[in-house]
């Protein structure tokens, strides 16, 4: 029975050129000796009654391609390993990480009747080349495996099957009524439940009082739900909040804020007022009306900690994640978007911090992650941005967003007394457990530690989320529940628990479908196994929800029902495993008070007079510089066109390669001219000087790139999502209450809600010597806009020679924080602010796009003008030239490369046909709105004292290559050589 | 009548929805059938009962061992009989994207098992998502393709689209190639051709014409604005051409 069969599948000679993108990253470790890597497939199958004839056959049907493969197998014995002959590297996932392909073959074997039980997959490289064994090793851990999820042998691997073990029923107990503040703080370590003293002391004043111990799946439900992850406590917090003068270090205005998500964000929602809000806030999503059958929901959520040690399944599963929250409202999930921030590429190996991964494969795993998973739902990927800065080496922010679509009034929200409790998709296993509570931890240089890592980071199954998609949107249509939400951090213990929080549940454990057995009560209530979400059904509607599950193939399980007792009981083979009043899960927290101080930092001081900048040298920095330069490689490997709805691709102009300022979508299924336009800003440069700056252009950068598009500014919806470091630190947390108030401002300056939003904190590394280093604190507003009639959509490219450029918006000194400030040391400390008449611009603008006066139309955001008007040239392939001189500024501007570079919030260019100037005008009057270029047919970029051939800027911007199959790094690399550009 | 078209969706299907959009502006019947709906002891739906079959895009069964795979398995062990029958009968079927790949792979395009031809990893190693242009090939007996007056310009959306031989295939059966926007051949030129194909070949058919597979999505630009340049004025060259010389076909 011990024997397995090896088969390795091998691509015929002129088949395979080899897996380039791996040799490539050996080589960026300074593996320079590896010559070549040969890659092959391994299978490994085992069963009592499995044959010869048996692997032949599925050899042939199902594991290689005759056309261009090959296999070899044989039968192994266990204790008998096999010899190792050539140099090689072996991997495979460990032994409950989620593997498809083993999946599948078991499936297959069923449907072919072949007695096959257990299967196991993995790679075998090999290694051509002078490497030594720590070599090797190298090239194992950094490249081939990643440990987290993954185990390598130098030499030929032995599978880890899984082993169906004893159903495991133990509960552990935990007296907290005897313990002291030190061993209750001590045991909230061990356990890593992230509880602090006063939250641990209200469960043992608990315990006390209800005279028991509190069980293992107890404990860790609290912790979960208490988490900052699933309950935002500090955004609920109590917060003492000053602000220093930094010459005086006096106190300039001391304030105590009751709640920053209460006093500002819910606080401009309400102020807004707008009669189009659905649901803002109390969903998985917020609402928005689209047309009269229609509503959309939309969601950006992060998944950092994950995809810092597993870059391809935290992404992954981020997008999943994202995607339930939108099923969670029970809409049609039709856009995916990303956001992505991440360390220096070209990092030296040597400086990357120990423990984490290099910021180079961080990218490649989140991309492939990101993609992965839109893909293979069938949701385009639209809209997002890619930043490097170095605060994001250890640890990359991965925002996923999603948008949704669902016929108006068709989301049920009221779970009643009797509704089962209705768990469809994924199996359950061991995988995710501690989710929140881990992300509301450091990393730190142990983080990785596979004991605690790789149950906590898992990689998703898209396609079974696919599934439940169908079987969701289905029950929705025929009305069979009255309640549904998903499964995130915290599992079931999560998931029931919100939608029992007012009426209480019983549940009965063992009716969890497992994906292996062996897991112990609290594991099976806690884990946050991916692809599962959560119905209240009512009894008389499950033979029609179970016929749609058949006929999806998705699995399903009733595992209890609503009570109205206002307990939360659950059991495991009828023993209690949880007993706890909904109350003190949702209204027990202890609120926090916390203490914030912001002190604006010392400006950097400047080196370098803006005389001594070559204003060409500078765009050409600017266009090849990481942040500004094409993402094309990157977005092409997002399917952006499934669904049928793009209008307005990521990529647009003369060779669909111009980086559009937004999406517009026009979802299918949907009627008349309206469609919705998608975007985002972000700028964590301007953090650095000014937290309530970098908010303020975020809301700015948004709006203005919906509307650039055809947006409506009066139907448009912000979300906000923070990413922060500790805010138990108050100079943090002093940042992070400057950026909400930037948030109020702003979204209050254009009378634009937040309908939801998320904020993930702690993001620090912690190293051995215990030095902290947090993340820049970042701001994404992400923006969602109607437009009124898709047929007025805008571009951002050129169009024709001979065309009208007009600037909009006024140019002041705010070069802080900007991109050239980035690459040359010049002194500057104001960071762009909010604009005056910012709504009434706006509104003018999409009035004048909707009137069909608008033939391009592009922000200025990072590089400010220059960088906008070489976009919009590159894009249309046309020559642009623009007057200096008829720049409106306001302030002190008095240097060309400040009307050149300052990135000034609220201003777009926008190219007009001559007929249409005057009426362009007239709607633009009263708004600084100023002709003050032409559309040329010479392919030539005039600006003051830029002249540049476009061709030039292109090749900048693009990377020096033709050929798009490269990874986006090597043109970036290639760009910094070129222009010998300086990251600070 | 409407002719009645299936649109076969599996687990991982998910473009089954715009190829009933496209079916319903070619004028005809679109239904969206889950397999699990046509095998069993008392299938709810009988493919007989169709006048045409689309197999959609999409990741069937997560492509799993290669892209349709999966599906080619299923579509001979449980609906052999049946799509014989209907080729048979000279029913058209298209496959798109993983429907090219199932039907390819289960050996209902070239005749043969195992096929001699396959569709694997692009030449690039990755999936991508690219607009290409495809030129009929005169001489091919496609019904779908044969009355064709322009190219097509359409999106590909995928990772294993790179069609390959044993033994070189006859120019006959090649219904699409890739080619330049002003209709000279791609070859083989990245990113004209998207994936490394040999000649070029985007899609081909039956040695009876009325079956195609091709790679990209004539599906995803069926209107105007589907067009990634229609901002700047341009159109044409849509996908819809196929599906209506389908719907012709079955009239």
């Amino acid at each position: 029975m011990n024997r397995y069969a090896r088969i390795e599948v091998v691509p015929l000679a002129g088949q395979n050129a080899g897996p380039t993108d791996l040799r490539r990253a050996a080589h960026d470790l300074g593996l320079t000796g590896l010559q070549d890597l040969h890659h092959h497939r391994l299978y490994f199958l085992r069963g009592a009654e499995l044959a010869g004839e048996h692997v032949e056959t599925l050899c042939r049907r199902l594991l290689s391609d005759p056309v261009t493969e090959t296999y070899r197998w044989q039968w192994v014995e266990p204790d008998t390993p096999l010899p190792t002959d050539e140099t090689c590297i072996e991997v495979e996932f460990h032994p409950g990480v989620t593997d498809r392909e083993a999946y599948e073959i078991k499936k297959a074997a069923q449907r072919l009747d072949l007695p096959l039980i257990q299967v196991a997959t993995g790679h075998r490289y090999i290694v051509k080349g002078r490497l030594n064994e720590a070599d090797l090793h190298r090239l194992a851990r950094q490249v081939l495996c990643n440990e987290v999820v993954q185990r390598y042998r130098l030499g030929p691997i032995t599978p880890a099957f899984i082993e169906e073990a004893a159903a495991d029923d133990r509960i552990e107990l935990f007296e907290l009524a005897v313990l002291n503040d030190s061993q209750l703080l001590q045991l909230s370590q061990e356990r890593r439940l992230a509880l602090n003293l006063e939250e641990m002391s209200v469960l043992r004043r608990f315990c006390r009082n209800i005279n028991r111990p509190l069980t293992d799946a107890e404990l860790e439900m609290v912790a979960q739900t208490w988490s900052e992850h699933c309950f935002h406590k500090t955004f609920k917090a109590r917060i003492a909040y000053r602000e220093i003068d930094p010459h005086t270090q006096q106190p300039i205005n001391e304030e105590f804020i009751d709640g920053l998500f209460k006093s500002y964000i819910r606080a401009a929602t309400e102020a807004c007022d707008r009669p189009w809000l659905v649901s803002t806030f109390v969903d998985n999503a917020g609402i928005v009306e689209f047309d009269e059958a229609h509503v959309l929901s939309f969601k950006v959520e992060t998944h950092n900690h994950p995809s810092a040690l597993e870059p391809f399944g935290g992404a992954n599963t981020g997008v999943g994640g994202v995607i339930r929250d939108i099923l969670g409202v029970s809409a049609k999930p039709i856009a995916v978007t990303d956001v992505l921030c991440f360390g220096p590429q070209d990092l030296p190996p040597e400086e990357v911090p120990e423990g984490t991964l290099h910021p180079r494969r961080i990218q490649a795993g989140v991309v492939a992650g990101v993609g992965d998973y839109g893909n293979k739902m069938g949701v385009p990927t639209v809209n997002g941005a890619v930043l490097y800065h170095p605060g994001y080496t250890a640890n990359p922010l991965v925002f996923c967003g999603c948008v949704g679509l669902a016929p108006a009034n068709s989301h049920p929200s009221r779970p009643q007394v009797g509704d089962r409790l209705i768990v469809l998709g994924g199996r359950t296993g061991r995988d995710g457990l501690r989710g929140a509570t881990f992300s509301s931890l450091d990393l730190d240089s142990e983080s990785s530690d596979t004991s605690f890592a790789s149950t906590a980071v898992q990689i998703g199954d898209p396609i079974i989320e696919k599934d439940v998609t169908e079987v969701v949107l289905a029950a929705r249509d025929a009305g069979l529940y009255h309640a549904i939400t998903d499964c995130g951090a915290g599992g079931l213990s999560s998931a029931i628990g919100e939608m029992a929080q007012t009426l209480g549940a019983e549940v009965e454990l063992n009716r969890v479908l497992l994906k292996y057995s062996g897991l112990r009560p609290w594991e099976i209530w806690l884990s946050e196994a991916q692809e599962r979400m959560v119905l209240a059904v009512p009894p008389e509607n499950i033979p029609r929800l179970a016929g749609l599950c058949r006929r999806f193939g998705v699995e399903w399980s009733d595992l209890g029902h609503l009570t109205g007792t206002g307990q939360m009981v659950v059991r495991y083979n009828n023993i209690p495993v949880v007993d706890l009043p909904v109350d003190l899960l949702f209204n027990g927290h202890p609120r926090l008070h916390l203490t914030a101080e912001w002190q604006a930092p010392a400006p950097p001081p400047g080196q370098v007079s803006l005389d001594e900048i070559d204003p060409q040298t500078a765009l050409l920095a600017l266009l090849g510089d990481p942040n500004v330069a094409s993402k094309e490689a990157i977005i092409r490997t997002y399917d952006h066109e499934v669904q049928a709805g793009t209008v307005v691709k990521p990529l647009t102009g003369i060779h669909n390669h111009g980086p559009s300022d937004a999406a517009v979508l026009k979802p299918m299924g949907t009627r008349g001219p309206v469609g919705v336009a998608i975007s985002n800003g972000i700028n964590p440069a301007y953090g650095t000087l000014d937290p309530y700056a970098m908010a303020v252009s975020a809301v700015d950068e948004a709006v203005r790139n919906a509307v650039a598009v055809g947006g409506d500014p009066d139907r448009l919806s912000l979300l906000d999502n923070f990413c922060w470091g500790n805010p138990n630190l108050p100079d943090r947390l002093g940042g992070l209450v400057r950026a909400v108030k930037g948030c109020y401002d702003a979204a209050r300056a254009f009378n634009a809600p937040f309908i939801s939003g998320k904020d993930s904190l702690n993001n620090e590394y912690l190293d051995r010597s215990g030095q902290r280093t947090p993340i820049p604190g970042t701001v994404l507003i992400s923006a969602m806009a109607i437009v009124p009639d898709i047929s007025r959509a805008v571009t951002m490219d050129l169009k024709q020679a001979g065309n009208l450029v007009y600037i909009v918006g006024e140019t002041r000194r705010e070069l802080g924080g900007s991109l050239l400030a980035a690459h040359y040391s010049i002194p500057a400390d104001t960071p762009p602010g909010l604009p005056p008449n910012a709504l009434q611009t706006a509104r003018a603008l999409h009035k004048a796009i909707r009137r069909g006066l608008v033939r391009a139309c592009h922000d200025l955001s990072e590089g400010g003008l220059a960088v906008a008007a070489a976009e919009m040239a590159l894009a249309g392939g046309l020559g642009l030239s623009i007057d200096l001189d008829r720049i409106p500024t306001a302030g002190k501007v008095d240097h060309p490369l400040e009307i050149l570079f300052s990135e000034s919030n609220g201003r777009w260019l926008v190219e007009v046909a001559p007929d249409d100037a005057p009426a362009f005008e007239n709607v633009m009057a009263g708004c600084a709105a100023v002709r003050c270029g032409q559309v040329q047919a010479g392919p030539v970029l005039k600006l003051g004292p830029v002249e540049a051939a476009v061709s030039t800027l292109e090749a900048v911007w693009r990377g020096w290559t033709k050929d798009e199959g490269r990874t986006m790094n090597d043109e970036r690399r290639t760009t910094n050589d070129q222009c010998g550009v300086v990251i600070p | 009548m409407k002719p009645r078209v299936m649109i076969l969706h599996a687990s991982g299907i998910n473009r089954d929805h715009e190829a009933a959009w496209a079916v319903e502006l070619a004028g005809g019947e679109p239904e969206i059938v889950h397999i699990n709906q046509l095998r069993g002891s008392s299938p709810s739906h009988r493919l007989a009962d169709y006048q045409m079959l689309i197999v959609a895009g999409g990741f069937s069964y997560g492509d799993a061992l290669g892209a349709g795979r999966r599906l080619a398995l299923a579509l001979s062990l449980d609906l052999s009989d049946d799509l014989a029958a209907f080729i048979e009968a000279g029913k058209p079927v298209l496959g798109i994207c993983n429907g090219f790949q199932a039907l390819l792979k289960a050996g209902l395009l070239t005749g043969d098992t195992p096929p001699s031809a396959t569709l694997t990893r692009n030449a690039g190693g990755r999936f991508e998502c690219r607009w290409v242009t495809l030129t009929p090939n005169p001489q091919s007996p496609c019904i779908f393709t044969r009355h064709l007056t322009e190219p097509v310009y359409c999106p590909v959306a995928h990772g294993e689209g790179r069609f390959v031989t044993a033994n070189g295939f006859p120019d006959r059966l090649v219904a699409l190639r890739y080619a330049a926007e002003d209709g000279s051949p791609a070859n083989g030129q990245y990113p004209l051709n998207p994936n490394g194909s040999v000649g070029d070949i985007a899609g081909i058919c039956s040695a009876s014409g009325t079956v195609l597979g091709l790679m990209p999505h004539p599906e995803d630009h069926i209107v105007p604005w589907h067009h990634p340049r229609w901002t700047r004025g341009e159109q044409g060259r849509l996908g819809l051409p196929l599906f209506e010389a389908g719907i012709r076909y079955v009239r």
